[in-house]
């Protein structure tokens, strides 16, 4: 297995290579040099020798890709590129075009976008793994019929619905919690109770539907009826052959997200005035901050990569069938 | 030896400065028998103290003195840094007096032979402008490291170590804490931190017109800042040219030439002072790569302090325990009396212990917070501007009856800006600047077709729920220059009748457009149709109501609309190019001065080619000319005069569509005082007052929590689960027919 992942470890060079290539053409096709100088400049008063020593000053008035002023390799490596985005293997994030550091930046806010993600990833997939199989328990009965129809109507309503409702009924009209803040320690309960209801709530109907079909595959296989015949609980049949067995497509979902928790939620964090990572990106783009940008970028791919192996080695855990190699 | 003070000391002077510190604990002895509100979203111990809640949209990028520059800074910086002057709070217009200047600066004026002149009546004779500055002697700065010294004298935190760093996530989390006494070099180190080449000041050139000696200091400090990239510029060790130290208390600014605005500079931070040392403190190795530099820890002598600063969640203000003898004024507008606006005279400030800023990102949970007592003002959005505002038929605004109910207040301001459409006037069609006197007159004609065809009262209207007055010219009121009543209307566009200025119409406009040789919207001589191209950045989906509605004016004209919608560096590009054709265009005045706005349209600020303000590229030899003139002058008939003679200029040429002059509606709640609008006024902090008791209050009767939602929940949830768990047993215990009776069973 170690031989397998060290491969993989290292066809992500490549794929982090292109991803910083795309990102840094996207990125500069858009926004020039005198742009970004502009915008930290201000429109009001930037002349353009403030501009010019603006880029001199942050690298940004060397060439792109090749620079014929200098001499040898460094007609490759004293250039934009190299020094805007090759650096970040050594993850070396630098400063962001205002000043603040990077690295201190993503570490500071990923922390509450934790705080707030990972409760909802695991109560919302806790949630809607035992609704679905009770769905499936229930199965073929009103139960289920009025169940699986709850979960469409759940997945037809934007979460923005539930955002805006959830705060408005609890925090406004009930006046039971916060409707929006966030605080360290312990005091945090106070603040992530809601967030954390509504996203759960948010994601029940499409998970729980999800999860139904999977298991009701499952249920009619020989194996169950092998369970059954030797007299085991329909409970303990479901939860403890039929979860088991559906797991592989189950982790092919969850596993990959995990890493990219810590990249936060836009949506939730912005509604709930979490302080996470949820807009940094965004937040980066309209301010032309190419710096935070592809850093963020390749610390997505990184983890969406992380995300890939951890769920090729979980499918070694859940079913002893399977070999990496 | 400088006094030094210990932080703890620090933590227990700070309350006893605190005005109402036993009022205040008291009070939040007694609220905590009352038990907490469960939806506070403030920390439970701030219940009952003296502390003003307030948001914040957008982070601060910058709050160092020498590169902030946007509104939303200045909502801190403004509180911590006090430059020589500021505004009056109350007066309007707009007037300046000192703040920590023991005086109002006298300018004198020298000849380009040395010679003195008594005045500057007239200006081509000034060569030279001397400003000398005298500070009050005794102000303190609020306690930072960098003053602590160690028993033998010397600076405890001149040579920190990565370690000493280690857990250190602002200036008040440093052992020691010390001030020292304001001093003028301070005020001319931070003069000299403009031409500083790792800061980038945005003023660093329009102030070097003035001051060249900023430049060559500049060229210095490159120089130097090349040869050691890491070490700190000791800027005491380089002149500046123009600037100079005159004693402990005095310095003194000699600028070439006239700049009379200059003393509106003097009001901001950009000259506010910095202490050579906690630039010193603030370079050290360690320092930037924890964000502990002034950018984001400013400092000064200001009414508070910066105590806490995650921009990404909340900023936190603390009063500044050394701050100088200062008063609330007495004197102020007609209405402020009758306004409850002087009931504080001569009290010490700041009223207020501590300022809380939150960052809320989406307007509804601030407004909600506002209505639930958590915020104690707020701004209206256009989602709620139903809720909280009534619209007479004339216009007239009043609150909404829950709004009243709820004791909260509404104050509007006329913001000192102004939103205009620009007109390219290098482009063939609309300018035509290069062509004969014929041809640019066809094109006037066009222009100013077109200002009488768009309905700015309806765009106000429908768009901005008539938050912004129709401009007339480029002063909004407030501003000297500006004429209200019948000589302040655009006679191109309006008429004067019953008392208010009503607009020309559609048929003039077609009038106009036909003279234009556009008859119908058609070339008189070749038929073709009249294309107007619109660049805009506005391509949102709630933009596009907008575009609709220009469209649709430009239609009734006969003139076909085209939008060119792009991004706003494209859009940038196309204004710096020339090559934009008409656009839309805002300025928000740095100061109250007329030409802080009338500059916009100045020939040599083109945008095109020279990145000037002057986006539409106008030029016109006599309204350079009378700005020139203008610029100099002070205010008083001459000056008006002059003045009106520009608008007419400009109602004329029409470079512009006058848009309009926005308006703020702030609402706040009945617990808040000595509020006044009044943008140009950026240090009103230290103004206002709370009525604490009034908020608890208040608090306590519009949160009660609602119990009984839980208990319903745990019914509903009983009433599901109840029956599915009989199901279960019944199936459990069911035969293979499908029967779960016992005795089948059995």
């Amino acid at each position: 297995m170690l031989a397998y992942i060290v491969r993989r470890l290292l066809y992500a060079v490549p794929i982090l290579l292109s991803v910083n290539l795309f990102t840094f053409v996207l990125f500069f096709g858009v926004n020039s040099p005198d742009d970004i100088a502009r915008m930290q400049l201000g429109a009001k008063y930037a002349s353009p020798e403030a501009i010019q020593r603006w880029k001199a000053e942050r690298g940004y008035d060397k060439p792109m890709f090749y620079n014929p002023a200098r001499a040898g390799a460094a007609k490759f490596t004293d250039t934009l590129f190299v020094d805007k985005s090759l650096r970040m293997f050594t993850f070396e994030f630098g400063s962001a075009d205002d000043g603040h550091d990077i690295a201190r930046e993503i570490r500071a806010r990923m922390g509450p976008s934790l705080a707030i993600a990972l409760p909802t990833f695991a109560l919302g997939l806790f949630a809607a793994i035992v609704l679905a199989l009770l769905l499936v328990f229930f199965r073929a009965t009103a139960l289920d019929f009025w169940g699986v129809v709850g979960c469409v109507v759940m997945m037809s309503i934007s979460s923005m619905f539930y955002i805006i409702g959830g705060q408005w009924l609890v925090s406004k009209t009930w006046a039971l919690v916060p409707i929006s803040s966030y605080a360290g320690g312990l005091d945090m309960a106070r603040f992530l109770g809601l967030p954390v209801l509504i996203g759960v709530v948010a994601g029940l109907g499409s998970g729980t539907r999800w999860y139904r079909t999977l298991f009701l595959e499952e249920i009619s296989r020989d194996y169950v009826r092998t369970a059954r015949a030797k007299g085991l609980s329909e409970l303990a049949v479901l939860f403890r052959h039929v979860l088991r067995n559906a797991l592989i497509p189950i982790l092919t979902g969850v596993v990959v997200v995990i890493p990219s928790l810590f990249l936060g939620s836009l949506v939730m964090e912005s509604f709930f005035a979490i302080p996470g990572l949820g807009s940094y990106t965004i937040d980066a783009i309209r301010g032309q901050d190419f710096t935070v940008v592809r850093s963020m970028v390749f610390i997505g791919s990184a983890l969406y990569i992380v995300g890939l192996v951890l769920t090729d080695i979980s499918y070694t855990v859940a079913d002893p069938r399977v070999r990496l190699g | 030896m400088a006094p030094v003070l210990h932080r703890a000391a620090v933590a227990f002077l700070l309350p006893v400065f605190a005005r109402g510190r036993f009022l205040s604990a008291g009070l939040a002895l007694a609220l905590a028998a009352c038990g907490p509100l469960p939806n506070d979203p403030h920390p439970l111990d701030e219940r009952g103290q003296n502390i003003l809640y307030s948001a914040f949209m957008e982070r601060p990028k910058h709050l160092d003195p020498v590169q902030s520059f946007s509104e939303d800074e200045a909502t801190f910086l403004y509180q911590i840094v006090e430059p020589p002057l500021q505004y009056h709070y109350l007066k309007r217009p707009y007037t300046l007096e000192p703040a920590v200047a023991s005086e109002m600066p006298r300018v004198r004026y020298f000849a380009a032979d040395g010679s003195a002149l008594a005045d500057a009546s007239d200006p081509a004779k000034v060569a030279r402008s001397v400003i000398e500055i005298h500070i009050r002697p005794g102000v303190r700065y609020a306690p930072h490291p960098a003053f602590a010294r160690d028993e033998r004298g010397e600076p405890r935190y001149f040579a920190l170590t990565e370690a000493d760093l280690a857990d250190i996530r602002g200036p008040g989390d440093f052992a020691w804490l010390d001030s020292r006494e304001l001093l003028a070099n301070d005020f001319v180190y931070q003069i000299k931190r403009l031409a500083h080449p790792r800061l980038h000041s945005p003023i660093l050139e329009l102030m070097a017109e003035y001051l060249p000696g900023l430049k060559t200091l500049h060229g210095m400090l490159a120089e130097q800042a090349k040869a050691h990239p890491d070490a700190w510029l000791d800027l005491d060790a380089f002149p500046l040219d123009g600037v100079e130290v005159i004693d402990r208390h005095t310095y003194r600014i000699t600028l070439d030439g006239l700049y009379p605005q200059f003393l509106y500079w003097l009001s901001m931070p950009f000259f506010g002072p910095i202490p050579p040392e906690v630039d010193r403190f603030f370079s050290q190795p360690g320092m930037a790569s924890r964000n502990l530099t002034l950018d984001s820890w400013p400092m000064g002598t200001g009414p508070y302090m910066l105590a806490e600063n995650d921009p990404n969640a909340r900023m936190v203000l603390a009063r500044n325990p050394n701050y100088r003898p200062d008063a609330y004024p007495c004197e102020g507008g007609p209405d402020d009396a009758g306004a409850g606006m002087l009931a504080d005279c001569g009290k010490p400030l700041p009223f207020i212990d501590k300022v809380v800023f939150s960052r809320e990102r989406e307007a509804i949970p601030y407004w909600n917070k506002f209505l639930q007592g958590y915020y104690d003002a707020a701004g209206i959005s256009s989602d709620n501007f139903d809720q909280a505002v009534n619209m007479g038929s004339q216009g007239e605004v009043t609150l909404s009856d829950d709004m009243a109910a709820r004791g909260i207040r509404l104050t509007t301001a006329v913001s000192p800006s102004i939103f205009y459409m620009g007109f390219n006037m290098r482009d063939p069609l609309l300018g035509n600047a290069q062509a004969d006197a014929a041809e640019r007159e066809r094109a006037r004609l066009l222009r100013q077709a077109i200002s009488l065809a768009l309905d700015v009262e309806e765009h106000i209207s429908i768009f901005l729920n008539g938050r912004g007055v129709p401009a007339m010219q480029p002063i909004p009121p407030g501003i000297f220059g500006a004429r209200e009543g019948e000589a302040g209307i655009n006679p191109a566009v309006y008429t004067w009748h019953d008392g208010k200025p009503r607009r020309r119409g559609i048929d003039e406009a077609k009038k106009r457009l036909a003279e234009a040789g556009w008859p119908g919207g058609r070339n008189a001589r070749t038929g073709e149709a009249l294309i107007v191209n619109f660049d805009t950045t506005a391509n949102g989906m709630g933009d596009k109501a907008v575009v609709d509605w220009l469209a649709k004016q430009f239609r009734a004209l006969g003139v076909q609309f085209v939008v060119r919608a792009t991004d706003w560096n494209r859009f940038q590009d196309k204004l710096i190019r020339g090559s934009a054709q008409v656009f839309f265009m805002g300025w928000n005045a740095d100061y109250p001065d007329p030409e802080n706005l009338l500059f916009l349209l100045y020939g040599p600020q083109a945008k095109a080619g020279g990145q000037g303000n002057n986006a539409a590229n106008y030029v016109n030899a006599e309204y350079d000319r009378l700005f020139d003139r203008m610029k100099v002058m002070p205010d008083g008939p001459g000056r008006q005069a002059v003045i009106d003679r520009m608008a007419g200029i400009l109602r004329h040429d029409a470079p512009w569509v006058f848009w309009h002059h926005p308006k703020a509606y702030s609402l706040q709640h009945g617990w808040i005082k000595n509020r006044k609008p009044g943008d140009i006024v950026r240090n009103g902090l230290k103004y206002q007052r709370l009525d604490v008791a009034a908020r608890e209050a208040a608090r306590a009767r519009w949160n009660q929590p609602a119990r009984w939602p839980l208990v319903v929940s745990a019914l509903l949830l009983a009433a599901f689960i109840a029956p599915a768990i009989r199901f279960w047993r019944r199936r459990e215990q069911a035969t293979a027919q499908g029967k779960a009776d016992k005795g089948e069973a059995a």
